[in-house]
């Protein structure tokens, strides 16, 4: 550990040089200073993005089709979904290297930590089933049958509901984490997958790739209260394909990724209806907030990218160059 | 005497964990040709459960579904032999299941829907690719999950004058299917702006498609036939019968590229395709079949998996409740083709992206770029609603 923490310093006092005195002086209050971690699909590499100067200054290999992406709780690892190699990696944030392997199972895509950070939810494309993971003894507890092509991952904010979506099923499985069962089955759209959760537990989000809209499902009553659909003028509904959801804390604007219409988004999430859309690179695909919440980074699969918007003023304000086909992205919390 | 091959498919895996809760079991029917179509490559000769395999993988993931509905299907396997009458086959199979996956020739189909017509059945045409089975001879109870060979033919032409390929040296085989699809292809020359600068015929004079000095002959032969023509892009030749088309790349007197029933080939689907998800059925299909996927098997897929989509969104295995929402504004169902595919309501063909493969890849994806629809750049591809010929009932 004290290796690794010499190894941060170093790194830090290396990134104070190369960014030089012009980028300290031109943010004045360095507030903002977070870390990004996005998985690039095609190059098997992670970029590791500074959110302070919005660069790339780390470009880490993993092993092969690195898609989905998660910090831990403590912040001191990522874990990696490398689908290919029928594993999840763990990247040691000081070291910025993969340091292990976590057994997860065949063809891992998309997961879910659960609130202590100690249980990780996977989803295996190629088995219809989700993976239960003890992440200390690094051993599998168990196994759910869910599905065709299980997806999206999502834990309830009180973490007594497990959400997993199923592509070819067309369904979201509400898993009890407690007794690892299916409790209710809410057919959504054709090809589910991404799930997210209103703080509040008062709504969770479904988005349907190819059916092109996003399900709103009361948890409660465990049925769809609402869809949103989608128009942009001059372009063929077909085109709109929403995959990832980013919901601010608190509760009132969420962001959906619209993949091949090379838009974000924007709702307003209590009324549902779609106040604006946002130009970001091609093949918009997943996001994450900063922490502060002032800024929301997307990933552009086909425009080998990340857009930085600005939450606050809906605009987008940056592009930054990654690896090839950047497909997720985690940021740190505090 | 009909002889039949028949396989009842009990799926067993998926079934077991299902059959406690008593649920309601959907039939469905596959109708088929026995014996195997000849091809020039040994390498695409067709597997003997070509199509059927897919439908069984459509059944296997219809029941995983299932088992979350409360519903349960069954596939059953009908083959019929030379000279043995669909219209029979059909109201045989017809009486113990609604809905029938099809792969028939256009007249066995057209001879099978109307023998099963007053019963309500469903007939989905996963084989045969005649645009007339959707004009002058469309029926209100077939669907058409198949393409037809204007779409295939529009989706080449598309590829090609986007490549600015748009001269083209046009080579027809001397069989019925080959004029058909030449037709299509000259079509398709027209509407996209590409030239047929010459067009010549290859005739079948009969011979072994396998011979022990083959090679040698051909190498002499294919120059020889395509030497002394105007300057040309492609050579696009329509050989649906498997006589030639497969020997002319490499072996054109010009050096040139080959395309239509060899070189770029369209085509609904291919072992290669990975893009949208699709390696994951990819990777469902050989652990279950133990082969590749072919495009009939994805038809044969599809067809069945919509089935499965309407019978869950409608909650009900009830044939005239299924047919009703296949046919009608909410349906559309997904199939690893990167959009959802709806049908065509004025004759109920299946839109769909067609794939342009070199035996190895996929090359690309028509309909391509710039080529642009009122309604759906998909019905860019083949017959569209203005030119139909269709009068449903």
């Amino acid at each position: 550990m004290q290796a690794a923490l010499k190894e941060d310093g170093l790194r830090m006092w290396r990134h104070c040089l190369l960014s030089g005195l012009v980028a300290w002086l031109a943010t004045a209050a360095p507030a903002s200073a977070f870390i990004a971690y996005v998985s690039n699909e095609k190059s098997n590499t992670v970029s590791v993005i500074d959110t302070n100067n919005w660069t790339v200054t780390k470009t880490i290999k993993v092993g092969q089709r690195p898609r989905g992406i998660e910090f831990t709780r403590d912040g001191k690892f990522v874990f990696v979904a490398v689908g290919d190699d029928d594993s999840i990696q763990v990247i040691d944030v000081a070291k910025q290297e993969v340091v292990d392997t976590l057994p997860s199972g065949p063809d891992p895509e998309l997961f879910a930590l659960d609130a202590d950070g100690k249980i990780l939810y996977v989803a295996n494309e190629n088995d219809n089933t989700v993976t239960i993971i003890d992440v200390e003894k690094r051993s599998r507890l168990g196994e759910i049958q869910v599905g065709v092509e299980p997806e999206g991952m999502a834990i309830s904010p009180d973490g007594k509901i497990l959400i997993n979506t199923s592509e070819t099923t067309n369904m979201a499985h509400f898993i009890d984490t407690t007794t690892r069962q299916i409790v209710a089955n809410i057919l959504v759209d054709a090809r589910p997958r991404f799930a997210e959760f209103k703080r509040d537990n008062s709504e969770v989000w479904v988005s349907s790739e190819i059916g092109g809209t996003v399900s709103v499902i009361d948890p409660a009553k465990r049925e769809v209260t609402k869809k949103i659909t989608f128009e942009i003028p001059g372009l063929r509904s077909e085109a709109i394909q929403p995959v990832g959801i980013g919901m601010t804390k608190d509760g009132k604007t969420a962001f959906v990724a619209l993949g091949p219409a090379n838009r974000i988004a924007v709702v307003d999430a209590t009324t549902h209806k779609v106040t604006k859309y946002l130009l970001v690179g091609q093949r918009v695909w997943h996001m994450a907030f900063t922490p502060d919440e002032k800024y929301l980074l997307v990933t552009n699969g086909v425009s080998n990218d990340v857009s930085v918007i600005d939450v606050a003023a809906q605009k987008v304000i940056k592009t930054i160059q990654v690896g090839e086909l950047p497909w997720g992205i985690t940021i740190a919390q505090p | 005497m009909i002889r039949w091959l028949v396989a009842v498919i009990g799926l067993s895996i998926a079934a077991t964990s299902v059959r406690a809760a008593d649920a309601p079991e959907i039939g469905i029917g596959y109708l088929g040709r026995a014996g195997v179509k000849a091809k020039l490559s040994l390498v695409e000769l067709p597997a003997e459960n070509d199509g059927f395999a897919g439908a069984r993988l459509a059944i296997e993931d219809n029941n995983t579904t299932g088992k979350f509905l409360n519903q349960r299907f069954t596939l059953e396997e009908v083959r019929l032999k030379d000279n043995e009458d669909a219209a029979k086959a059909a109201a045989m199979l017809a009486e113990r299941t609604s809905f029938i996956i099809a792969d028939l020739s256009a007249d066995d189909l057209l001879k099978a829907a109307d023998a099963v017509r007053d019963r309500g059945t469903l007939l989905l045409n996963a084989g045969a690719i005649d645009d007339r089975l959707r004009e002058q001879d469309c029926r209100a109870n077939v669907i058409h999950i198949a393409p037809t060979r204007s779409m295939l033919a529009d989706a080449l032409a598309q590829y090609l004058v986007w490549k600015q390929w748009k001269r083209w040296l046009f080579v027809v085989g001397s069989h019925d299917q080959d004029k058909l699809y030449a037709d299509a292809l000259r079509r398709a020359a027209t509407r996209f702006g590409a030239k047929i600068v010459q067009e010549r015929t290859f005739e079948d004079t009969g011979g072994a498609r396998r011979t022990d000095s083959g090679v040698t002959l051909v190498q002499r032969q294919m120059p020889v036939f395509t030497q002394q023509a105007p300057a040309y892009d492609v050579l696009v030749a329509a050989d649906e019968s498997e006589v030639f088309a497969s020997y002319l790349p490499y072996r054109t007197w010009d050096p040139r590229p080959v395309a239509g029933s060899a070189g770029l080939v369209a085509t609904s689907w291919h072992a290669a395709q990975d893009q949208w998800g699709a390696i994951q059925i990819q990777n469902r299909f050989v652990k279950l079949n133990s082969r590749h996927m072919t495009a009939l098997d994805m038809q044969a897929w599809t067809a069945a998996r919509m089935i499965g989509e309407a019978t869950s969104r409608t909650k009900s295995g009830e044939p005239k409740a299924v047919s009703d929402f296949l046919k009608g504004p909410d349906f559309s169902v997904a199939a690893f083709k990167g959009r959802r595919l709806t049908l065509r309501d004025w004759n109920l063909q299946l839109r769909q992206p067609i794939l342009l493969v070199d035996g190895r890849m996929v090359v690309s994806v028509s309909p391509q770029e710039g080529f642009l629809h009122q309604v759906s750049e998909l019905d860019t591809l083949g017959v569209d609603r203005p030119e139909t010929k269709c009068k449903l009932h």
